[in-house]
């Protein structure tokens, strides 16, 4: 696995540059990551990135959009808006998260 | 006496009372099988129904004939099942009690999950799908004298049942027009939420490759919203609109309803099990096998096939108080038919993307990985019997149930690995 740095420190992260490490994470690396594609942090995309962290945390995995939507309450449509073309892979990205299951 | 209930007698149910009626004392175990239809359905075949390359006969057999003597066939459906009870209650009233539950009641299309797909206006005539016997005959029905225009294969969400068959299907209809010498009247777009044309990394981007040769255009990263009729076009969550003449989409897939309502699903009514032994993560005498489980591998007969080669001596382990040790890796192992009397095919698991190579002898085959070959567009027609006379009684095929890295070349993973942060972050732009 190889390793980068950014905002400064020394973090793992996989052949995409997901985290690999979901601890090594924090608020400060997330804006960071979210500049490196080019998402702007609002309070909108703060709430989704949230919601996502904590449903890591209590499920293990990776929520998906359709979870995002029917669990989190943020619709598939708003999730397009605030992290355009690839929701789910950028979602999970800013969040330090592996990308969700479904793509097998 | 005690009672091991499996709910379905598909491709995995039907394999799972096979197998764990000679393993289990007909003194001491009784086995009931739940299933609705007396027709046992051959999916696999509804790829070739809308092409007529299939005959309908061809793709169905009785339920009966495949449930062995000693397990006792229940005609029903499931209303409910009470975990904390042990028992499973039937829309007709009846109430079974369990011991051991096993789940193997697959997965199905939902069209009428996103808005506009199964209206009355165009479904079935503009708006078709193959993954249901009537879906495959009225797609064939409206092939036989279509005209031409845009024709858009579609893919709705992930999982899907046989996840390589709607690539299948279009290198078929590519095949198909051009035998009928109207190639050049037909369009062909393939729009898929994935980024790719397929899922893993080294077979999406040969797969696209062969799309491109096939001048079939890709319309990646699709999440649809809706079917509009009028226009006839699909949009997506982004307001991409793909107009079409004809479309033939799969539907989002769901578990069975009833997973639901037993408090047993996730948000697509999939169980959730440990994914190497397939035991339900809520309760101990609960396993779902094949499509009705939501472990991260295909949904697929072969992954049930594999995952069926080890999960009966996990299930003896487990009822005598033993650790289950027989861990499934994900092995699938799918024929990708790719028009013109050629096939490719897949050799993959949790871990392991598929690879070119041979299998399942390394080296010499007779099937090659992620190349196009008649031998393997054969090896796909050969497995319709396999399937009936073999596979469903439980008899072991001559291949491994993990997955091999023998005679698989892992040379093409060597380039790809990315070195600096900016080509990282390209795949995620």
């Amino acid at each position: 696995m190889p390793n980068t740095t950014i905002a400064g420190r020394d973090v793992a992260v996989d052949d995409e540059g997901f985290l690999t490490d979901p601890s090594q994470w924090d608020e400060t690396l997330a804006a960071e990551l979210a500049t490196n594609i080019g998402i702007e942090m609002t309070d909108d995309h703060w709430a989704v990135i949230k919601f996502l962290r904590d449903d890591y945390a209590t499920q293990g995995e990776t929520a998906t959009t359709r979870r995002v939507d029917k669990v989190g309450g943020f619709p598939v449509k708003q999730q397009f808006v605030l992290f355009p073309k690839k929701p789910a892979k950028k979602m999970s990205y800013i969040a330090g998260l592996p990308k969700p299951h479904g793509c097998v | 006496m005690k009672r091991l209930l499996v709910l379905g007698a598909g491709t995995a149910g039907t394999m799972a009372v096979n197998k764990l009626r000679p393993r289990l004392s007909v003194d001491e175990w009784q086995m009931t099988v739940v299933e609705p239809s007396d027709v046992h359905r051959y999916q696999p075949g509804y790829l070739f129904l809308p092409f007529g390359a299939y005959t309908p006969e061809e793709t169905f057999d009785d339920t009966d004939r495949y449930i062995p003597e000693g397990v006792e066939r229940v005609r029903g459906e499931v209303d409910v099942v009470k975990p904390e009870e042990n028992v499973v209650e039937l829309v007709d009233g009846r109430t079974l009690p369990y011991d051991y539950l096993i789940i193997a009641t697959g997965t199905t299309p939902r069209p009428d999950e996103t808005p506009g797909m199964d209206d009355d206006a165009v479904w079935r005539k503009t708006v078709h799908e193959f993954y249901t016997f009537e879906g495959a005959m009225a797609l064939r029905d409206t092939l036989a004298d279509w005209p031409g225009g845009r024709l858009v294969v579609h893919v709705t969400e992930m999982p899907i049942k046989c996840p390589v068959a709607p690539l299948e299907f279009t290198f078929l209809a590519d095949a198909f027009f051009a035998e009928k010498g109207m190639r050049d009247k037909v369009e062909i777009v393939y729009a898929t939420p994935l980024e790719g044309a397929f899922t893993k990394p080294v077979a999406s981007s040969l797969l696209g490759g062969m799309l491109e040769e096939r001048s079939i255009s890709l319309e990646p990263d699709f999440m649809i919203e809706r079917v509009d009729s009028e226009p006839a076009q699909i949009v997506s969550m982004d307001e991409r609109e793909v107009p079409f003449d004809l479309l033939v989409t799969v539907p989002l897939n769901m578990g069975a309803d009833f997973i639901a309502r037993s408090g047993l699903g996730d948000d697509l009514n999939y169980v959730p099990v440990d994914k190497h032994t397939l035991l339900s993560d809520k309760y101990d005498n609960i396993f779902a096998i094949g499509d009705a489980s939501n472990i991260p591998a295909s949904k697929a007969g072969s992954v049930a096939h594999f995952s069926m080669d080890l999960f009966p001596e996990n299930f003896i382990q487990h009822i005598n108080g033993q650790p289950m040790t027989h861990f499934f890796d994900g092995h699938a192992n799918c024929f990708i038919e790719s028009g013109r009397g050629k096939g490719m095919l897949i050799d993959f698991n949790y871990d392991t993307e598929p690879l070119p190579g041979k299998y399942p002898l390394p080296g010499v085959g007779p099937f090659s990985l992620l190349k196009e070959t008649e031998i393997n567009h054969l090896g796909k027609l050969a497995f319709r019997w396999m399937y009936w006379n073999m596979l469903l009684k439980g008899t072991e095929l001559p291949l491994p149930a993990l997955m091999s890295m023998a005679g698989k070349n892992t040379s093409v993973l060597e380039t790809p690995v990315l070195d600096s942060t900016d080509k990282e972050l390209e795949a995620v732009r």
